[in-house]
């Protein structure tokens, strides 16, 4: 039976994943870019569920691997007579590197991971707002740093002429292979560890439970797996600012993590793929399609509006419900009357 | 001089981001909701006075508390619902809701910016041997000074400031003891309210041009200085805004100017240091906490 329910947790998403991309193949050219974005969008998110969904510690800082893996899996991609022409002072090392499609992407997630790892040493000790606030410290630091030094990369410019690489076959095997290591990650002995952690600190650590080293290896896999994100990402754009992988993207992943629900790949999954839709949907709507034409500006509205709807009136996500610990309602009564403050005090 | 100079700075920078701190401390303390919709009060604050400029100044200020206050109670409406959910949900639904009302400011006025020149005569600075001191860093020195004092004073010295006290220790306990808790939340706000009318006021005298973003960009700062002094009292919340105000323009004056661009990463990394170090703030006083995740 648990079997059963644990296979229909991956097979669920993947599938869902899986009808996009289908959906997406058939769809006409302009279409199908908003699909690949979206599929790269679940990547990127999927990425956030493995350390925030299985920590319960929120990162505002996971775009800042997403950023060096972009620009990682970008700058190795591009010849070194057009680097040098954006950036003429980049270490030879970077500009001289000039590698494949896949091996840019393994890159990507090798860069994401190291910088997850390097940062989570000293952070991975915080919890709570003080982690938040960190974290969200990291992506201000990775962001004046790539911005400013133009040794490491382009700087305020813009790199371009990136290959396109990231076709519907690409997006999807890479959104499909992040479920796969994210579900396998959760249902590992490192994953119980820190989700036994994140329901009770105390009683993990009780029970020996290194708290510290099992957020430090959901910090690395989920940066290696947001590096990744960032590669496919700008395979799929082309090209790449600094700007791109800052505060909208943080605030929008963060968003559709939530949306969907933190606790489960499920959330991560719907949350990503139905936030993506609806911004591209809007985005059409403002343009004037199928007699729907919204003044610009309406998007971000509509948008703001259902975020706040559903983050104040179902706070735990729309599938909060599909993956909640089987508990008779009996049971649950009993196990809330010896702790009667658990709820508050948590809060 | 000069160093002198830099303190009188780094002095005004970091009360206007002390008055922030204080009101996103207040919301902290009693819902133990972090509200990043604060920057939004001060936005809606000064497209108030963008939009009174011609009519007299009583006239604008009046309509000016009038505003925030109202965007504050709704606020207290709008995150009703919350009370119960985990402080991860909450964080990112105010997120939301700031970033919503960004949204419908710049539907209504554009990115452009619009002027709301308010009291110019408090931008001019006066010379006091050989420094030059703006009016506005010393109204928001004693504004800022009077509001904290008042809000001590009203949360140590009254009913109502008993009652949120106790709200904000024991939400449960202060309930179940008659403490109305509600009335508490909703009195928590108004003064949220009045704070950060204050504060947008001093604001606007300097930097008068309102984007829809214009109160985002303070509460940024403010809140990493809310965290970094230590969100349980008001006063260490209070002295941590006023702390990376302050830090923040010390340091940009002291690095060398080709290292300036990298201002931001050396306050964050500071940020960082002081939060490992200590992480339940740097003025608050050294006691083993159990962090609850």
């Amino acid at each position: 039976m648990s079997r059963v329910r644990g296979i229909s947790e991956l097979a669920g998403p993947v599938l869902l994943l899986a009808l996009v991309a289908l959906a997406g193949s058939v769809a006409s050219r302009s279409v199908a870019l908003e699909f690949r974005s979206a599929l790269v969008s679940a990547t990127i998110v999927i990425a956030l569920y493995v350390f925030v969904g299985n920590s319960g510690v929120v990162s505002f800082g996971h775009v800042s691997f997403v950023a060096v893996g972009a620009f990682a899996a970008g700058l190795v991609s591009v010849p070194e007579a057009l680097k040098l022409s954006v950036s003429p002072e980049l270490y030879p090392f970077i500009a001289r590197a000039e590698v494949g499609n896949a091996a840019s992407l393994a890159i990507a997630a090798a860069v994401g991971g190291v910088y997850a790892f390097l940062v989570g040493v000293p952070l991975m000790r915080l919890s709570g707002l003080a982690a938040g606030i960190a974290t969200f410290a990291v992506l201000e630091i990775t962001h004046n740093v790539l911005r400013n030094w133009p040794r490491i990369g382009p700087g305020a410019k813009t790199l371009s002429l990136v290959p396109e690489t990231s076709g519907f076959l690409q997006v999807t095997i890479g959104a499909v292979a992040v479920a796969v290591i994210a579900f396998a990650y959760q249902r590992s002995r490192p994953g119980r560890l820190l989700r036994a952690a994140r329901e009770d600190p105390a009683a993990a650590q009780g029970s020996g439970v290194n708290i510290h080293r099992q957020r430090l290896v959901a910090f690395t896999l989920s940066g290696a797996l947001a590096g990744f994100g960032g590669g496919l990402l700008v395979h799929l754009l082309g090209s790449i600012t600094t700007e791109q992988v800052y505060l909208d993207l943080t605030f929008i992943t963060l968003a559709m993590l939530i949306i969907g629900g933190v606790s489960s790949l499920w959330g991560a999954v719907v949350g990503a793929l139905l936030v993506s839709g609806l911004n591209s949907f809007l985005a059409e709507a403002e343009k004037g399609i199928g007699g729907l034409d919204l003044p610009t500006g309406a998007r971000l509205v509509t948008l703001g509006t259902l975020m706040a709807a559903v983050l104040l009136f179902r706070p735990g996500g729309i599938v909060s419900r599909a993956q909640a610990p089987r508990v008779s309602p009996a049971l649950a009564r009993r196990l809330a009357s010896l702790r009667p403050f658990a709820r508050e005090r948590a809060s | 001089m000069n160093a002198l100079q830099t303190v009188v700075d780094a002095v005004a920078l970091g009360s206007l981001f002390a008055l922030v701190a204080m009101g996103i401390a207040l919301i902290f303390g009693v819902m133990r909701l972090v509200n990043f919709a604060h920057g939004e009060l001060l936005t809606a604050g000064a497209y108030a006075l963008f939009l009174t400029t011609e009519l007299p100044l009583a006239v604008s200020i009046a309509v000016l508390f009038a505003t925030v206050i109202a965007f504050a109670l709704a606020t207290e409406v709008a995150v009703r619902p919350l009370r119960a959910a985990s402080p991860a949900a909450m964080l990112v639904t105010t997120f939301a809701l700031s970033f919503l009302l960004q949204s419908v400011f710049l539907l209504v006025w554009g990115s452009q910016g619009d002027n709301a020149g308010i009291l110019p005569e408090l931008n001019r600075a006066a010379d006091v041997g050989g420094l030059r001191i703006r009016w506005v860093t010393v109204a928001s020195i004693g504004v800022g000074a009077l509001l904290l004092v008042g809000t001590a004073l009203l949360l140590n010295r009254t009913t109502i400031g008993l009652e949120m006290r106790a709200a904000a220790h024991d939400f449960r306990t202060a309930r179940l003891l008659g403490v109305r808790t509600n009335r508490v939340i909703r009195f928590a706000f108004l003064l949220a309210g009045v704070l950060a009318a204050a504060a947008t006021l001093m604001l606007v005298v300097q930097r008068p041009l309102v984007t829809p973003v214009y109160g985002f960009q303070l509460v940024i700062p403010a809140l990493v200085g809310v965290v970094v002094g230590g969100l349980d009292r008001l006063t260490s919340a209070t002295l941590g805004g006023f702390a990376v105000g302050f830090g923040t323009s010390v340091l940009g004056d002291v690095l060398p100017s080709d290292g300036r661009v990298f201002l931001p990463s050396v306050v964050f990394a500071l940020v960082i240091v002081v939060l490992l170090a200590r992480p339940s703030g740097l003025f608050t006083r050294a006691r083993t906490v159990v962090e609850r995740v």
